[in-house]
Order: C-alpha cells, then sequence, then structure tokens
C-alpha cells in the first residue's frame, strides 16, 4: 500500500510524535510494509460476513449505577508531572 | 417563519442543534465515581477517568437505560446494537487522549419535537440522532497567568449528545426548540436541564440562504448555555453572514465563539488544522446490545409528556391552548397546576396557578419548587371561592398573605375575618344605611341617573370591608332602589 512521508508526517503530528525530518523515509517504508502485510485481508471475500467483535459471543458487561470510587485527588494527582493542590496544572491553553 | 432583510432582499436563516444533555446518575459513564455537581476538585475521579494505564471502562446501566428512555420520548427509533469509538484528540481535560463516544452506530436513531410558535402555529424539528459519550475535565484559566489547572470531576460523566437536523429557521425556533427539549428532558427524569450548572448545553450550527434556496455554507458557534445566548448568538451569526455574503465575500465553515458580553460571535483562535478524530471502535468495549423486552419495560414507565399533557389540559379540561402550554411547558408546574385542579374547577385552578400563583413567583424571583404556597392550600383557596366564603377579590388578599407567611388560607380567613357575608339580613343592614347616608344620590338614581347603582354597590362592599356577597348587595340595592322608584311615581 502506498504511503508517502507527508502522510507519516502528518500521522506523526496527530499522534503528537516528533518525529525529525531524517527518519520520516525510513518510517514511511516500515510502514508500507505493515500495511502490505495487513493489507492481505482484502483478499478475502466478506460480503454479507457480520463483523466480528469477539471470537465468543459475549455480551458487553454492565456495572450498576452506584458511587463506589473518589474521594483520593491526592492519590490522583499523585503523579501529575506538576499539580496545584488537589489540581493538575498544565502549559497556560486559552481559547 | 422571520426572514432577514438584507441590503439585496431577504435571507432565511438554517438552524441546527447539537445538544449536550448530562444523563442523570449517580455514577458515570464508565467507572463508580459521582456525578454530583461542585465537588472538591478530582475527588470524583476513578483511576478509569483519569486515564491511569491499564484500566478499564464498564458500563453504567441505568446510563443506558436513560438513553433509551430518552430516544422513546423524542419517539425515535431504538438501535438493539449499537458500539462505542474513540474519537482520538488532545487536550488537557481529556487525559485518555480520547473521548469515548458513538459515532457510525448511535442508541438511538431519528425522531421528532414538536415546537409551538408564536403565531400558534406549531413546527416539526427532527432529530437526527441521539448518541452517549463521555464528558470533559473542566480547565481553569484564571488560576495561574502561566497556567491551566485542571479538575476532571467531570471527567466521563455520561452526556447525551442529541442532534437535531437543519429543521429551524429563525433564532426563536431555535430557542423554542431547546425550551421544548428540555422540558421533555425533564419529564423524563434523563437529564436535570441546569443550563447554569452546565448539565445541558448546545451548540448551534447557522447557515443563510435566499428562501428556499439551497443549503449555504454554515458556522458552528460552540457550547451556549443558556437559551436566550442560543436566540441571540443565532440572530447575530446569522446578521454576520448575511453582511459577509452582501458585501461580496463568502462564509467560511468554521467554529466560532459566542461572547456574552458583546453579544458578538468570534471565530475559535486555534484553527485547529481540519479535525481528524480517526473514530475507530473502542476495543476495550463490546457493542451493546439490547432485547426488545428491555426496552418495551422502558417504554411501559414513560411519563405523560408535555404535548400529550396540553392536549388533555385542553380537550378534557377546557384549557385554552394558551394556558395548557404554559403549564405543561415545565414538569414542576404541570405538575402543581393538577394538584390545585383535582377534583375542582380547572379552568378556576388554572387562573390563580398562572396569574396569581406565577406572577408572584416572577415578582420575588422564585421558582416553582421554592413556592411559599403549597399546591394543596391554593387548592383550599379555591374551594373557599367557590363555597363563597371568601369573595374573589378577598382571596386575593388571602393569597397575598399566604404568599408571604406560607400559612393556610382557612387560618387567614378566620383569623382576619374575611368570610363573605350572604345573609341577607346582615347585608340588607349595611344597604338601608348606605341609602339612608346618601339621600341625594338615591334621589338622582330615581330620578334616572341608573348608573348610580355602581356607587351605591361599592359603599356598601366598602361598608362590609369587602366580605358582603356582591351579587347580594347588587340584588337588594337594586329590589330597593328600584322599589323606592315605583312607589314616588
Amino acid at each position: 500500500m502506498a504511503v508517502d512521508t507527508d502522510t507519516v508526517r502528518r500521522i506523526a503530528m496527530l499522534a503528537r510524535l516528533d518525529v525529525p525530518d531524517d527518519e520520516l523515509a525510513a518510517l514511511t517504508g516500515e510502514l508500507a510494509k505493515i500495511l502490505d502485510w495487513m493489507g492481505q485481508l482484502g483478499e478475502i471475500d466478506t460480503d454479507g460476513v457480520v463483523p466480528m467483535t469477539a471470537v465468543k459471543p459475549m455480551p458487553l458487561r454492565r456495572r450498576a449505577d452506584a458511587v463506589t470510587e473518589g474521594g483520593m485527588a491526592d492519590e490522583i494527582v499523585a503523579n501529575a508531572p506538576e499539580a496545584a493542590g488537589p489540581f493538575y496544572t498544565v502549559p497556560k491553553v486559552i481559547e | 417563519m422571520s426572514l432577514i432583510e438584507g441590503q439585496s432582499g431577504a435571507w432565511e436563516a438554517v438552524i441546527g442543534l447539537e445538544v449536550h444533555a448530562q444523563v442523570t446518575s449517580e455514577s458515570k459513564l464508565f467507572s463508580g465515581a459521582s456525578t454530583a455537581f461542585g465537588g472538591e476538585p478530582n475527588a470524583q475521579v476513578s483511576l478509569v477517568d483519569a486515564a491511569m494505564p491499564g484500566m478499564l471502562p464498564v458500563i453504567n446501566e441505568r446510563c443506558v437505560e436513560q438513553a433509551v428512555r430518552t430516544g422513546l420520548g423524542l419517539g425515535a427509533q431504538i438501535n438493539l446494537v449499537s458500539v462505542f469509538d474513540r474519537k482520538n484528540y488532545f487536550y488537557p481535560d481529556l487525559p485518555q487522549g480520547y473521548q469515548i463516544s458513538q459515532y457510525s452506530q448511535p442508541i438511538v436513531g431519528s425522531g421528532a419535537v414538536e415546537i409551538a410558535l408564536e403565531d400558534g402555529t406549531t413546527r416539526t424539528v427532527r432529530i437526527a440522532r441521539l448518541h452517549l459519550e463521555q464528558d470533559a475535565g473542566k480547565s481553569l484559566h484564571d488560576r495561574d497567568p502561566r497556567r491551566t489547572w485542571v479538575d476532571l470531576n467531570r471527567a466521563g460523566v455520561a452526556l447525551m449528545e442529541i442532534v437535531s437536523e437543519p429543521d429551524m429557521r429563525s433564532p426563536e425556533e431555535a430557542a423554542a426548540f431547546m425550551t421544548r427539549l428540555r422540558a421533555i428532558l425533564r419529564y423524563l427524569g434523563t437529564c436535570d436541564g441546569n443550563m447554569e450548572e452546565g448539565s445541558l448545553r448546545a451548540d448551534v450550527n447557522v447557515s443563510v440562504r435566499r428562501p428556499g434556496a439551497a443549503l449555504g455554507t454554515r458556522c458552528e458557534i460552540k457550547n451556549l448555555n443558556s437559551i436566550r445566548f442560543i436566540r441571540e448568538a443565532a440572530a447575530h451569526e446569522a446578521r454576520r453572514q448575511v453582511a459577509v455574503i452582501e458585501d461580496g465575500g463568502a462564509v467560511e465553515q468554521e467554529t466560532r465563539l459566542f461572547d456574552t458580553g458583546s453579544g458578538t460571535t468570534r471565530p475559535m483562535r486555534s484553527k485547529e488544522e481540519e479535525h481528524d478524530y480517526r473514530y475507530f471502535p473502542d476495543p476495550d468495549l463490546l457493542p451493546l446490545v439490547l432485547d426488545e423486552a428491555f426496552v418495551d419495560g422502558i417504554r411501559a414507565t414513560l411519563p405523560e409528556l408535555p404535548d400529550a399533557k396540553k392536549r388533555r389540559f385542553v380537550d378534557a379540561l377546557g384549557l385554552s391552548e394558551e394556558d395548557a402550554e404554559v403549564l405543561v411547558a415545565d414538569r414542576d408546574s404541570a405538575a402543581y397546576f393538577e394538584a390545585v385542579a383535582e377534583g375542582r374547577d380547572a379552568k378556576l385552578a388554572a387562573n390563580w396557578v398562572i396569574r396569581d400563583l406565577f406572577g408572584a413567583l416572577n415578582r420575588s424571583g422564585l421558582a416553582i419548587a421554592d413556592a411559599p404556597v403549597s399546591a394543596s392550600d391554593l387548592g383550599a383557596l379555591v374551594d373557599l371561592i367557590r363555597a363563597g366564603t371568601i369573595s374573589g377579590r378577598i382571596a386575593r388578599e388571602v393569597f397575598e398573605a399566604m404568599f408571604e407567611t406560607g400559612r393556610d388560607p382557612g387560618s387567614i380567613v378566620a383569623e382576619r375575618g374575611l368570610e363573605q357575608v350572604s345573609d341577607t339580613g346582615a347585608i340588607e343592614a349595611i344597604v338601608d344605611a348606605v341609602l339612608a347616608g346618601h339621600p341625594d344620590r338615591v334621589a338622582e338614581y330615581r330620578g334616572g341617573k341608573t348608573r348610580l347603582l355602581g356607587f351605591f354597590v361599592g359603599q356598601a362592599m366598602k361598608a362590609s370591608r369587602g366580605k358582603a356577597n356582591p351579587k347580594t348587595v347588587n340584588e337588594l340595592l337594586r329590589a330597593k332602589l328600584d322599589e323606592g322608584q315605583g312607589r314616588d311615581e
């Protein structure tokens, strides 16, 4: 499958990955190989086949509407690169 | 339909809404953290909401029920199979880096909302879809000059995104749609409709065109949290687009913000190079499969909705369309009225609720839920009028006292001695005194100035301190004055 370096640059930007220009060509080749390999699936005739979401049919597990968690702001922000009291803080984003 | 007069002729606005309604539930869509408003920062956050590695979402059954209930209330198709997708974007209040939403297979399909217009006609606004999704957290920009603070209490709270077709043709229709949708949600109990707290907000899509022409390019105005702002933003945006086109320009499709201070819209600062959300089915969640019995079970518990209630108020209780509309517009108002009208004259009850109670509430800035007069007390007041115990005029005085003190009408009437006097003997004495006190006027009346009757009635009512039965006063006065006249001739 054809992938060009502009597409790879764009995908990297959307994923917020900082890819230097001199690595783009190599990445493009790798991605193309992955897509070619997965592209083999396209050779199978799947007309009229319902997409399969699980090998074994299972219902989506559901939860009762009850408050069972919370009250742990300190633990929640413990891993934050920066916090102010119980808040996370990030570089200013303003709209 | 109201047209916009431009320099080059008339234009028509085309408006569609995307409404975000917070699902009424105890806990979040995929976690057991509380949805309560106003909690301590980050105290209502689970490890799922904070997107800690390895955490898995488990859907809240109540939120599913609420979405189905809302769909049924909108007369919409319920999709027995729906799918949760990831909508990918980066923002500090979205720790997962994606929002769990529904894209190609929402839980609810097309439905409709009827809106009543000012001119007495109705318009059907089609609903395109309703889907479940997660709310984001809250960013606070005003606490620190260089940093944005983030509170994730709202992150993961269940929202219903309700999307209308572009079926509205004026800002007033957009406001009427939002008003009716909010009423339906509140009747259903699926969203509290509290726009100040952000439980209900709307993005408004506006374009303009020559009446009946093809659709123009639309702009989306984000995140409006009052019905007034929806109307003002839509009105301003439509006028802005007309001005752009008439100046020879073209409307650019973009996302705009409404400045509530100036009443204008402006483009969002970041022109976010075109959105690319790269939706894909969330691998952490299987498709949501419902069975007919589940849907029927919810259908069986649907309350009477505003349109049906309005019809019943008009057809069965004999109210006017206008009064019925006022009463059903809000679930609490309708319930209050029904409690007052129960077993009583519905029109009289409606009059007291709309004119007196709503009037007093408006003047004091209170909501119906905080009314100092209970429905049973107002009903008792109606009973006192019907039984002839007090006159309508005295009832007004009693109502004012009820509103001020919260006391029941019976004790106010008894304490102030306001019972209407219907005893003919007592009234006759008053009437005789009035006639005796105004011999000149009596002579004038008998000389043909019969409109003086009103004067005598007024005097007699005043003498009785408003308590005399006006009908009896009238009859007695007329009899005595006319009888005297006959004797003179």
